[in-house]
């Protein structure tokens, strides 16, 4: 399947932090179909293992859970009071077409209320989540039947092209990276590797990467690399906390890195000229599911590679294919890189 | 079957912040005496209760450990500063009476400040026992020792106010299904827990140790049925609640529908629980491992974390059923 | 006839058409109203005036809906290839997030936001600045984006006709395009009466359109059909909902341009209750419409304001009760019926 149409369908499906099947099967049949021994485990985690000669193991970690919304209760008249898994700025939430995953998908909007009973000092003022409504347009009885405290609401949206061969829409943040590992695995595809190889796409990293805790735990890595997406440069932020989009993968350093894992990337970008840029993590620990991965059991060489992408946690999130591309050779190149060498010598500090 | 208010006084009585737990540990084996097969403390002092049953591992974990007041500095003129083990608000506290282990009380007030609005936050706070200065407080507290609210518990035939509630209400819960449990079909290991208000420490040793198949925990979470309360559902008196979100956990999509499907079938009320806020011993057992299965069944609770804690009895009640029911059934 | 029904206001929502900028809309009104009128022609603004049964006798009846919606159009281009955005009557709090259309070719965009975890708690609460918006196509140059967009051009939002809950429609433009379908409805049944009908351009930039028409058309009577606003969510006091879905066509009694005239109120109402029509008066006096221009014209002419509720208005997920709609329609025609005969002097 083609990488950009295989990135476009999973973001169509819904996979909110705790609720990733819908994502996972499609994530799942399409690596077993690419000829990976696939599994998934307690947690959801879907597991997608290449074999090699089995001389050790490296894994790479891209969460497939998106955030979401949540029904909190059922107003009257048929409108929902929600509430968010993961976090959204409140203020890309108006005007919102949803998609309430009850006992079957129902639609709805979340709407705004008429000017009339907006005071001209609230048009300055953000509306807040607690006081938005979904409007599902049935009434109080037959909504009861549909849709219950609990159920899982995602903004319905469908994944665009954009020029420039930049694909837009929801849950890109994280799903860009299951497709990078897609991409790599077909780079692979003729490759026998002294590695096994294990593409795990976890679940929950927006509520803090619980999924990627157990899967760590599960495969026992010696090498595990985290694979999220970075803040690309807008005009409104700091051109030191963001990396470019369009320029290559983020190979980033710092000390929830394993300091020759950022080699063995770098190296391999410079070695097959592969374009990247590095960044460096100045808050010590992660965000990613790279926080976690480290510190599995008695600890795990860890990586953690970016891919560039505009306007994080909204539904218009942007990356550039080019971008997907190129991290996926310098995957599939680092791990051609390994081939032969001692991994001990490899990791030595 | 109306609860043993008795006992849930005795355990709700029993003084116990986080890391100081032995005499709620005390009163919970004393009253359980005769209900099971075997028990262990271990070094972070969680009470490992295992009653025998045919079937998968189960850990059940109530927190034993109410948030408190640790001694941390005395001044000369015998005011005593405080820093809180657990969450506190500042405004809360002011004026709260509070007790030390060995029986001494003081009340919570706040310095003199320009602005308390704005300026008030837990260093501008001090405990005031009465003595005339330093050398005559520390004949009866030091730096180091612990105090918690000293509010007494009331009970009537509706509801439950006491402090402490959050989570002796929990341990309660397990004490008394152990009592009423006939073959479990599973093999049960009831975990009372230290540390959960201080980041759920109790429960990742006692996980460790039990390394269950599937995880339930007991504990309260917040009603939202008060004037102008905010949008959530779970109300007072409303049921037991399945909880299917807090900040710590997502609770298992198979662990939610058992429980539900055992409350619908046994004829049980209970209500869904979704919390932003706030967390329970789930939020550790869940990422045990390779992963566990889990749950949460929680008591619809007002005012937590205050020394007026409140809930329905019938909720209690209905969480006992729960729990019994459900572990009778099996998954 | 349920299903011609949502495919017009399908196909009239889905189309764009901002102020000034209706072709689309008037071509799609052409192409259904063709071998159905006597005459139609487009003036100057760009209003389409149709006329059907000329010369006929009765009651000459004028209906008038506006085509005009609101929207957005492309102020500048900046050298990372970004457009920022100028507003007609869109709350910009709307912005964030969505994907928009631009110009003739419909480039798709998108307006994103800064991501939430570079943003402070009470950087949150307040609304984005409209000029700290922009749009996004792709384009990582000046030049590469003008190869697809141009100053100028106008931007609507993505917004499709969708049909949901308990015969309830959601779509962009509802306000005024139901209006638009009342009367395509209408021109094509077999009413005897003759009808002058005004689709306006022009109507949410300050009733402009109808302004001419106005001095165009000579009636007896106009009904200005519109969407207005209905606030019935469970958070709205009772009194401040205006109107009410699923309660029927909303007649006006004031608003901010128009006192409209108790006599022809009650008319309607007669012709309503006639049939058994249900209806709700619009409780608000904010707001303004075309009858502004209608009841003004000439030596005053008298209006009937009659609009389907619809909410969150202005937003691209306008929600309107096709029984509403259906309603209105209803009640047109039995007004037609009951009227249409009399002559003016006589009604």
């Amino acid at each position: 399947m083609d990488t950009k149409k295989f990135l476009m369908s999973i973001c169509d499906a819904s996979g909110v932090a705790g609720y990733e099947e819908e994502a996972a099967g499609l994530i799942k049949s399409a690596f077993a179909e690419a000829g990976c021994e696939t599994s998934i485990d307690k947690l959801g985690n879907v597991i997608a293992l290449k074999k090699g000669r089995g001389k050790f193991k490296v894994a790479f970690f891209a969460h497939m859970d998106e955030i979401g919304l949540v029904v909190i209760n059922l107003d009257k008249n048929g409108f929902i009071r929600f509430s968010q898994i993961g976090g959204y700025d409140q203020r890309t939430l108006l005007g919102q077409e949803v998609i309430i995953h009850g006992r079957e998908k129902v639609y709805g909007v979340i709407g705004i209320k008429p000017p009339h009973l907006t005071p001209s000092g609230d048009a300055m003022k953000s509306v807040k989540m607690s006081d938005m409504l979904i409007d599902t347009g049935y009434g109080e009885e037959k909504l009861k039947e549909l849709v219950n405290v609990g159920d899982i609401i995602t903004i319905k949206r469908k994944t665009i092209e954009l020029k420039g061969d930049v694909v837009s829409g929801k849950a890109i943040d994280d799903r860009g990276c299951v497709a990078v590992m897609f991409e790599c695995l077909k780079n692979l595809k003729d490759f026998n590797h002294d590695a096994d190889i294990y593409f795990v796409s976890t679940t929950r990293e927006e509520v803090g990467s619980q999924g990627a805790i157990v899967a760590a735990y599960g495969i026992e890595p010696d090498i595990g690399v985290a694979l999220d997406v970075d803040f690309a440069k807008t005009p409104e932020l700091k051109p030191t906390r963001t990396c470019e989009m369009g320029k290559g993968t983020v190979i980033q350093m710092g000390p929830n890195i394993h300091p020759k894992v950022f080699e063995l990337f770098k190296n391999a970008a410079k070695d097959n000229g592969i374009p990247y840029q590095v960044d460096v993590m100045t808050t010590g620990q992660s965000g990613t599911d790279a926080r976690v991965v480290q510190i599995s059991r008695e600890g795990v060489a860890s990586g953690l590679l970016g891919l560039p992408l505009k306007y994080m946690h909204t539904s218009v999130e942007c990356v550039a294919m080019k971008d997907v591309t190129n991290m996926g050779k310098l995957m599939s190149a680092m791990i051609m890189g390994l081939n032969g060498k001692d991994l001990e010598e490899q990791l030595c500090l | 079957m109306p609860i043993n208010t008795a006992v849930l006084k005795k355990v709700c009585e029993a003084f116990g912040p986080s890391g100081h737990e032995c005499q709620v540990r005390e009163v919970i084996l004393e009253d359980l005496k005769g209900c099971y097969d075997d028990y262990q403390v271990d070094v972070l002092g969680n009470l490992i209760v295992h009653k025998k049953g045919d079937g998968p591992k189960i850990m059940l974990a109530g927190h034993m450990d109410e948030i408190g007041f640790i001694v941390t500095y005395i001044e000369d003129e015998g005011f005593i500063r405080f820093s809180n083990i657990g969450g506190f608000d500042p405004f809360m506290l002011v004026s709260r009476r509070v007790i030390f282990a060995n029986g001494v009380q003081g009340v919570i007030r706040s310095e003199r400040l320009e602005n308390f609005r704005t300026e008030l936050s837990q260093s501008k706070l001090y405990i005031d026992i009465g003595a005339p200065n330093k050398e005559h407080v520390e004949k009866l507290v030091k730096v180091g020792d612990v105090a918690v609210y000293s509010a007494s518990f009331y009970a009537d035939e509706y509801k439950v106010m006491t402090p402490a509630l959050d989570d002796r209400v929990g341990c309660f819960i397990m004490m008394e299904t152990l009592k009423q449990l006939k073959n479990p079909k599973f093999d049960c290991y009831f975990v009372f827990t230290t540390q959960e208000e201080v980041g759920l420490r109790g429960a990742k040793t006692s996980v460790y140790t039990v390394d269950p198949d599937y995880g339930l925990a007991f504990d309260v979470t917040g009603a939202f049925d008060t004037p102008k309360a905010l949008k959530y559902s779970m109300k007072m008196g409303g049921g037991a609640c399945i909880k299917i979100k807090d900040a710590s956990v997502i609770c298992h999509k198979a662990m939610i529908d058992f429980l539900t499907k055992v409350a619908v079938d046994n004829n049980i009320k209970y209500q869904y629980e979704i919390l932003d806020m706030g967390g329970t011993d789930t939020g550790a057992i869940h990422v045990h491992k390779s992963g566990v299965i889990s749950g949460c069944i929680s008591v619809s609770s007002r005012y937590i974390h205050g020394d007026a804690e409140m809930c329905a009895q019938s909720d209690i009640e209905d969480c006992i059923n729960l729990t019994v029911k459900a572990l009778e059934t099996g998954i | 006839m349920s299903v011609d029904r949502t495919a017009l206001i399908k196909k009239l929502t889905d189309a764009n058409g901002l102020p000034g900028d209706e072709g689309e809309i008037r071509n799609i009104i052409r192409t259904e109203l063709e071998g159905h009128t006597d005459s139609i022609i487009t003036d100057r603004l760009g209003n389409l005036i149709v006329t059907k049964n000329s010369g006929r006798p009765g009651l000459h009846i004028g209906l008038s809906a506006h085509m005009d919606e609101v929207g957005m159009a492309v102020l500048r281009i900046n050298e990372a290839g970004l457009l920022t955005i100028g507003t007609f009557g869109v709350d910009p709090r709307l912005l964030p997030s969505k994907i928009v259309s631009i110009g003739k070719d419909k480039v798709k965009g998108v307006i994103g936001t800064k991501p939430v975890h570079m943003t402070k708690p009470d950087e949150r609460e307040r609304a984005i600045d409209l000029d700290a918006l922009y749009i996004d196509i792709g384009a990582s140059t000046k030049e590469e984006a003008e190869k697809s967009v141009s100053l100028g051009d106008f931007v609507y939002f993505d917004s499709e006709f969708v049909e949901f809950g308990e015969r309830k429609i959601k779509a962009k433009a509802l306000d005024d395009r139901l209006g638009c379908a009342v009367m395509i409805e209408i021109l094509k049944s077999d009413v005897k009466t003759p009808i002058t009908a005004i689709f306006c351009s022009q109507e949410e930039v300050g009733l402009r359109g109808s302004a001419v028409a106005a001095n165009r058309a000579h009636v007896d009577v106009y009904i200005n059909l519109e969407g207005t606003v209905s606030a019935d969510m469970p958070s709205t006091d009772a009194h401040e909902r205006v109107t009410v879905l699923g309660k029927g066509p909303a007649l006006s009694l004031i608003d901010r341009t128009s006192v409209y005239l108790k006599e022809y109120i009650n008319k309607i109402v007669a012709a309503a209750e006639e049939n058994g029509i249900p209806y709700q008066y619009r409780a608000t006096g904010a707001g303004g419409t075309d009858a502004a221009n209608y009841h003004v014209a000439h030596g005053g002419t008298p209006v009937i304001g009659l609009a389907t509720p619809c909410r969150y208005l202005h937003s691209p997920v306008s929600v309107c009760d096709l029984r509403d709609y259906e309603n209105t329609v209803k009640l047109v025609r039995a007004f037609i019926q009951k009227y249409g005969n009399s002559a003016r002097a006589e009604s």
